[in-house]
């Protein structure tokens, strides 16, 4: 994408007005399919119900309907409310998801910023979104946002950590912190001799994905890890004080950040945005490539929601026993287990 | 301390009930997308027909035979007692009446004085369902019936006024024995 648009003379302010316009695009359409496909549908069907049906074929439209209540809604900032900070809080969420979509591999042409250190720069804008939802809390004035905004930033630092761990084993493996350089050594690697399908680091690294991606499900807090949201105590926590636009930025940023570590987990774990009999480094892989990641998200994706749609949520103690008693320790041995092998092999 | 080996049935695999809860909750989707078994028609998805939920304005679903859904007003039962409008626990009943002269039973008997009801609305913007005064009602003036269909663009057309009140009559279902052990309560019949 980018290079292409490239080999066109622009001017600096021409190729930023298209990388941001792109990045809008590569956010805001994984996140209405997920919407639409698993929250809107799969639930449903999940529960033996339609789900939206009216607003377009099959529904589809219904997303866009939201959106269009959500923007009417009236805009309201509580009395006590800390003006700027509540006003801030949702852009600081949103945009800590649409900075994780710059470093992302589309294809060997296809990205908005290349970086050496992809996969640093990714978790670490990702937690950004902490800070945002911990400012929610707190200038709602309001004893449940507080609450809830506590146990998210609780929740996210616990989870945090198992995260990076489990990412560091495939750190190890590929030698490279560099997002094209994983999906590289995937592609042209081989396990056990065989090189045909390349080596997924899912393979070898397959308790490092089941960290990774329960420890997902608790970054997006998605049940069962939506302590922070508890409706049934915390009404929705640090959201509880927004409403209209504000609100749909945080709808956004949730079902949007589910986008971006789909297409994390797929980056690291399932080969990036190269398939088995697929040349990496043509040109037509620009095109290709985005369509299997965006394929390969939604299959990740699909993992989450299921998840999600499955298991009653966990109780506070639980959640944070769970981080630091289980997924920690098993990360740790996950990477020296990588690290002896990695010296061995 | 070595725990004491369980007898019996052994304990399920750590893990197991999570798997069965993913289980479940795929089987139900593709129950639902996929309702009918075997044949070919199993790979075309038919989630209408597959989920249980009644779809509303396209099917409608029939209400059980004592669902509260309005109240229907027998006029001439009614005598202007006030007594379901005093009754009414959210004073969504508005009666006004007046006496008339109306003549006698028998031949050469008084002329009567009846209570004449010049107006009878029932609120359902206020209305809680409630019932009260339904039960309240001395003359079998007032009965439910399981119509749910009258909501209103505006909030003031919510008033039913005693000829609205009047057509819900048509909607009264006929009377249903009570359930054995209730024999203590009054039937209330609709009139033919």
């Amino acid at each position: 994408m980018t290079s292409a648009v490239l080999a066109f003379e622009m001017a600096y302010w021409q190729q930023s007005v298209l990388r941001s316009v792109g990045v809008l695009a590569a956010v805001l359409l994984p996140a209405g399919t997920i919407v639409y496909l698993f929250l809107f549908k799969m639930m449903s069907f999940m529960q033996s119900r339609l789900g939206p049906n009216e607003a377009g074929p099959y529904g589809s439209l219904q997303l866009l309907a939201e959106v269009g209540k959500w923007i009417q809604k009236e805009d309201i900032f509580p009395a006590k409310a800390d003006r700027k900070l509540f006003a801030m809080a949702p852009y600081i969420v949103v945009a800590s998801v649409l900075l994780v979509y710059v470093a992302v591999p589309f294809g060997p042409d296809a990205w908005f910023a290349r970086l050496d250190t992809g996969i640093f720069y990714v978790l670490a804008v990702s937690s950004i979104s902490a800070i945002g939802v911990l400012i929610a809390g707190w200038a709602s004035a309001n004893k449940y946002s507080l609450i809830g905004g506590l146990r998210a930033a609780g929740q996210l630092i616990a989870y945090e950590l198992p995260m990076v761990l489990a990412v560091v084993g495939v750190v190890v493996q590929a030698g490279s912190l560099d997002l094209f350089e994983i999906v590289r050594m995937q592609a042209e690697g081989e396990i056990f001799g065989l090189s045909w399908f390349g080596n997924p680091f899912i393979l070898t690294q397959m308790v490092g994905f089941v960290i990774f991606m329960i420890a997902t499900q608790a970054e997006l807090t998605q049940p069962p890890f939506d302590m922070p949201v508890a409706e049934s105590e915390l009404v929705t926590g640090y959201m509880t004080e927004y409403s209209g636009i504000r609100f749909l930025l945080f709808f956004i940023a949730e079902f949007a950040s589910a986008g971006a570590f789909g297409i994390i987990a797929a980056t690291l774990f399932l080969g990036g945005y190269w398939l088995p009999g697929l040349d990496m480094h043509a040109d037509y892989m620009n095109v290709v490539g985005p369509l299997v990641l965006l394929g390969k998200m939604l299959f990740v994706t699909f993992i989450i929601f299921w998840v999600r749609f499955t298991y009653p949520r966990f109780r506070e103690d639980q959640l944070q026993k769970f981080a630091w008693t289980l997924l920690i320790p098993l990360a740790l041995v996950n990477i020296l287990a990588t690290m002896v092998l990695k010296v061995a092999f | 301390m070595p725990r004491p080996r369980r007898s019996g049935p052994r304990a399920p695999w750590y893990g197991k009930g999570m798997l069965l809860g993913l289980k479940v909750t795929a089987v139900e989707f593709l129950r639902t997308v996929f309702p009918h078994r075997g044949g070919l028609k199993i790979l075309k998805p038919n989630p209408t027909a597959g989920a249980v939920t009644v779809q509303y304005p396209r099917e409608k679903e029939s209400p059980t035979p004592r669902a509260r859904g309005v109240i229907a007003l027998h006029e001439g039962n009614c005598t202007a007692c006030m007594l379901c409008a005093r009754s009414c626990p959210d004073w969504c009943i508005y009666i006004e009446g007046h006496k008339e002269q109306a003549p006698p039973r028998r031949p050469g008997g008084k002329p009567r004085q009846v209570n004449a009801l010049d107006r009878f609305d029932i609120d359902y913007a206020l209305c809680m369902y409630c019932g009260i005064c339904v039960e309240v009602c001395p003359f079998e003036a007032l009965f439910w019936t399981p119509e749910y269909e009258y909501s209103e663009p505006r909030i003031a057309d919510l008033l039913h006024d005693k000829s609205r009140l009047g057509e819900w009559m048509e909607t009264v279902p006929p009377f249903e024995a009570y359930e054995p052990g209730s024999e203590m309560k009054v039937p209330k019949v609709p009139p033919t």
